[in-house]
């Protein structure tokens, strides 16, 4: 274990001796009293290190990343998992808006809540399929130009004052699946997309991703799975073809 | 070359102490200096209410000046207007670039020597008299803003990164039970001392990350109402429309976020009929008083601070509590580093305002009076 005290440090640095410390061949790195830092683990690409993160991290957590697995042990802040090509972030806490942004590859596991926008314009390309699994509830506009990829939302913080997520939910949404545990208010959903039942092959998916959440945050997996799960997909993969030339 | 990234968009941060306990400026300088890279060096400024506490009868005039000329207008002009208790430089530290002076004076209104006078300032109206002599400074009196006009507040600002400008009006020394803190990265307007952030009237202030799209429908509208639009920053008509709306209109500060972050007409339409008829309305009378764009807001006033985003959430916004401390920054971060194990900790919604409030008790020992006003 190679422990970095990031207290005071400014952002480029701390990343300069995230770098240096792998290119030194230490594959468990543990960041202490980390505040507000930017880009930590920025288009790092050794699957096998671990970076530990003690504190709040800095917008742009794992932006670009393509490797590494990142655990915070505390709450993210805005645009975790920006445009992230492969790899894994695990928060045991909220994070907060724009949650996997753009990303193309990899996983993020989030504890409880996130803020608005989560997982815009996510998306896949053949072999690359990113996940993300949301423990908490969600703001709204959640999966906003969503591309491909899958979105698990489980609200497991829902309230009867604290909805499971918001309106605009899949606006310009055209490729990938949002499942949603509980069912969600049809009312919410932007009109390119609808509510439908998921296919066995994707209650496996779900199953095992949801496997993995409980294992990481200990939490009674039959329990999670006892509610039912829909699926969000688009109409079209092509929602707004029409909207500026009228179509044939 | 160096690859370089400018992290554009800029940085607020606020707290207050529900109970009135006065801090000083150290933690506010902080927490919004955490949020260094957010701004860009060209403006950045504090609002501190509770600080004046030995004249929190009078209102306090921060007040800018270009040179010694418009400081000489602007004193022949106060003279005649105001009962001056008491005035003088205000304290600053040296810093290494050109730099307006700056001048507080301790006021309260006068009866006025002329019959046309007295009609127009009319001294049993002292908010109205403060707020058009503070319209005429800025308007006429060339190099010469009032900064901050409020009893027992005042804003400090400028051009520089906030750690420069809080070392510069020694914001380090001053005692405040509400703190709001602005990091700016100017985009549309220029960065000048007076386009800095808090923007303030009375006893608002306001700092706001994002831009307001809609700044020249709402300058139209509070044009006809007196107020003048003369800081060259989107930002100031979120100061006056408060004014407007809470002093003049009487408006409670949760309806006013509904003006300016309106639910969508498809949101109202899902609404039962009572609400339903009340944002229409809100829609309809208010329309002129709409922020439209993107923004996150900390407003101070007499006796608070709120804070708001706009309807679709385009910018952060944090809010934390710990016992009687309320605090709210872009990141969650800057909160943290001056304030560990919070007792609670999340991102409001998209237009619904948090609302933090001196108890009756804390209010009547910091003003002195227990009938609330918001300025």
């Amino acid at each position: 274990m190679y422990e970095i005290d990031a207290r005071g440090v400014y952002y480029r640095d701390l990343n300069a001796k995230i770098r240096e410390a792998i290119r030194n061949h230490h594959k468990d790195i543990v960041l202490h009293n980390v505040c507000g830092q930017y880009y930590i683990g920025c288009g790092l690409n050794d699957k096998d290190v671990k970076i530990t993160i003690n504190g709040v991290p800095g917008n742009d957590l794992g932006a670009f990343m393509n490797g590494p697995t990142i655990i915070v042990n505390d709450d993210a802040q805005d645009g975790i998992g920006n445009t992230m090509n492969g790899g894994k972030i695990v928060v045991y806490g909220n994070a907060g808006d724009v949650v996997a942004y753009s990303m193309r590859g990899g996983k993020i596991f989030i504890e409880k809540d996130v803020g608005y926008r989560a997982c815009i314009h996510m998306k896949a390309y053949k072999d690359m399929n990113p996940t993300v699994v949301i423990g908490g509830c969600s703001g709204a506009f959640m999966g906003e130009y969503m591309a491909g990829g899958t979105l698990i939302l489980l609200g497991l913080t829902r309230k009867d004052d604290k909805p499971l997520t918001g309106v605009y939910l899949a606006t310009g949404m055209h490729g990938g699946k949002i499942f949603i545990r509980g069912g969600v208010d049809e009312k919410l959903l932007w009109k390119e997309a609808v509510v439908v039942e998921p296919t066995k092959e994707e209650m496996k998916k779900i199953e095992s991703e949801v496997k993995e959440f409980c294992n990481l945050f200990k939490i009674d997996y039959n329990k999670v799975m006892d509610e039912e799960f829909v699926k969000v997909v688009p109409k079209s993969t092509r929602p707004y073809g029409h909207l500026y030339i009228p179509g044939p | 070359m160096e690859l370089a990234k400018d992290i554009s968009g800029c940085g607020i941060a606020g707290f207050i102490n529900t109970d009135g306990e006065r801090i000083s400026g150290v933690d506010i300088v902080d927490a919004i200096t955490l949020m260094k890279d957010r701004g860009n060096g060209l403006g950045a400024g504090f609002a501190a209410y509770g600080i004046y506490p030995d004249f929190k009868e009078f209102y306090a005039l921060h007040i800018m000046y270009d040179d010694e000329h418009a400081r000489k207008v602007t004193e022949e002009y106060l003279e005649r207007k105001v009962h001056i208790e008491q005035h003088g430089g205000m304290p600053t530290r040296p810093i290494k670039k050109k730099r307006p002076i700056f001048f507080v004076y301790f006021v309260q209104p006068r009866e006025q020597s002329t019959k046309g006078e007295s009609e127009e300032f009319r001294i049993e109206e002292a908010d109205e008299f403060i707020f058009k002599l503070v319209m005429f400074i800025n308007e006429n009196i060339d190099g010469a803003f009032v900064i901050s006009s409020g009893k027992n507040m005042g804003v400090f600002k400028g051009v520089g990164f906030p750690d420069e400008i809080a070392n510069f009006f020694r914001v380090d020394e001053y005692k405040a039970y509400c703190w709001t803190a602005h990091n700016r990265f100017p985009t549309n307007t220029p960065g000048w001392w007076g386009g800095a952030h808090p923007f303030s009237l009375l006893g608002w202030s306001v700092v706001h990350n994002g831009e307001i799209s809609s700044y020249g429908a709402n300058k139209r509208y509070l044009e006809m109402y007196g107020y003048k639009c003369t800081q060259k920053t989107d930002t100031e008509v979120v100061a006056y429309l408060l004014d407007l709306l809470v002093r003049k209109h009487g408006l409670p500060l949760h309806i006013v976020a509904k003006i300016f972050a309106p639910p969508l007409w498809s949101e109202i339409e899902h609404m039962d009929e009572k609400d339903k008829e009340l944002y229409k309305a809100l829609r309809m009378v208010y329309g002129g008083a709409m922020l439209n764009g993107p923004f996150s807001i900390i407003v101070g006033f007499r006796g608070g601070m709120f804070g708001l985003n706009d309807r679709i959430k385009l910018r952060p916004l944090v809010v934390a509590r710990k016992g009687s401390n309320v605090y709210m920054a872009s990141e969650e971060s800057a909160i943290r580093y001056i304030a560990d194990d919070l007792d609670e900790v999340y991102m409001p919604k998209a237009g619904e305002p948090v609302i933090a409030m001196l108890t009756d008790e804390a209010y009547e020992k910091v003003y002195g009076s227990k009938e609330r006003t918001y300025v």
